[in-house]
């Protein structure tokens, strides 16, 4: 539960999920995803085991783990030190650990990804 | 870096490529300054173990091709500004000729390449840094001591004239003197 107690879906590490996901509740990814991940009013974290290939859209994005795709996040992104992060990220305020991986492009939402 | 600064000020909407290890610090900056940012860590991706074979004499050779068909991937003439940093220092000889070519064909007419050199070899320890922009002609660096970023090795020191063979296909060239032995090269294409 998160401090407005709002429900957090959990996806484990042994879940293996191919297609689109999407919803109205925070998520947390700790599993392998391809497809797309369609959350914009609410916040997904990609656990340091989540192994995601997909478009990412949500409110906000926490990276521990792996991603190849673009991120549409309409507050911000947060990288963390296992991250390792593969595509472009539109977003207002992003924050990236030193030591995580990132290959890619960063703009300012509003600006359409190249 | 002034000049570089400059650039970057003066207009917003550019397009950015980073070439150094990731900064989180520049990447905050250039989209403040309305700039789009691209970053992709140069050496990191060099130091890939599968690139690398031996010829039948036991001779190491680096895919240099296949290097760039994963590696500075963009449209053509895409970028305003490169910040190259000094990865030319640090990398495989065989890849850094090729690496420049690619540089200048992602590279805006008119567009401005920064790049730092060593001046004297400071020996193989000398370290590999991350590049902050702090600010007109302030710049801040941070050794890279841990992670795979220790481990990249000051190759071979560039003097002036490999400097301007390695880019002679761009317009222009400026030196400019900076601290601990470093020259700065302005390159436009």
């Amino acid at each position: 539960m998160t401090e407005n107690n709002q429900e957090v879906a959990h996806i484990g590490k042994s879940v293996v999920i191919k297609g689109e996901l999407s919803g109205s509740g925070d998520l947390f990814l700790d599993g392998e995803v391809e497809g797309t991940v369609d959350l914009k009013q609410n916040s997904v974290t990609i656990g340091p085991n989540g192994r995601v290939k997909a478009k990412v859209s949500a409110k906000s994005v926490v990276l521990e783990g792996k991603l190849e795709g673009n991120i549409v996040a309409s507050e911000r992104v947060e990288i963390r030190e296992t991250a390792n992060v593969t595509g472009d990220i539109v977003t207002k305020r992003i924050m990236i650990a030193e030591g995580a991986f990132f290959k890619g492009s960063v703009a300012q939402e509003g600006e359409p990804i190249a | 870096m002034g000049q570089m600064w400059n650039t970057l000020s003066s207009q917003e909407g550019l397009c950015v490529l980073d070439l150094g290890a990731t900064s989180a610090s520049n990447i905050t900056r250039l989209t403040e300054m309305g700039h789009r940012i691209y970053s992709e860590d140069l050496l990191v991706a060099s130091a890939d173990p599968t690139l690398v074979s031996e010829a039948a004499d036991g001779t190491r050779i680096l895919d240099s091709t296949r290097f760039l068909a994963e590696n500075l991937v963009y449209p053509a003439a895409h970028f305003d500004c490169v910040l190259a940093w000094s990865f030319a220092d640090y990398m495989d000889e065989s890849l850094v000729r090729p690496v420049v070519e690619r540089l200048w064909s992602v590279t805006k007419p008119g567009g401005v390449l920064l790049a730092f050199f060593h001046m004297k070899d400071a020996g193989p320890d000398a370290p590999c840094y991350r590049y902050h922009l702090a600010g007109q002609d302030m710049l801040e660096t941070q050794p890279l001591v841990s992670g795979k970023g220790a481990s990249f090795k000051l190759q071979r020191v560039f003097n002036n004239r490999h400097i301007e063979g390695l880019f002679r296909d761009f317009s222009s060239i400026k030196f400019f003197l900076a601290r601990y032995n470093i020259r700065e090269a302005l390159v436009i294409r």
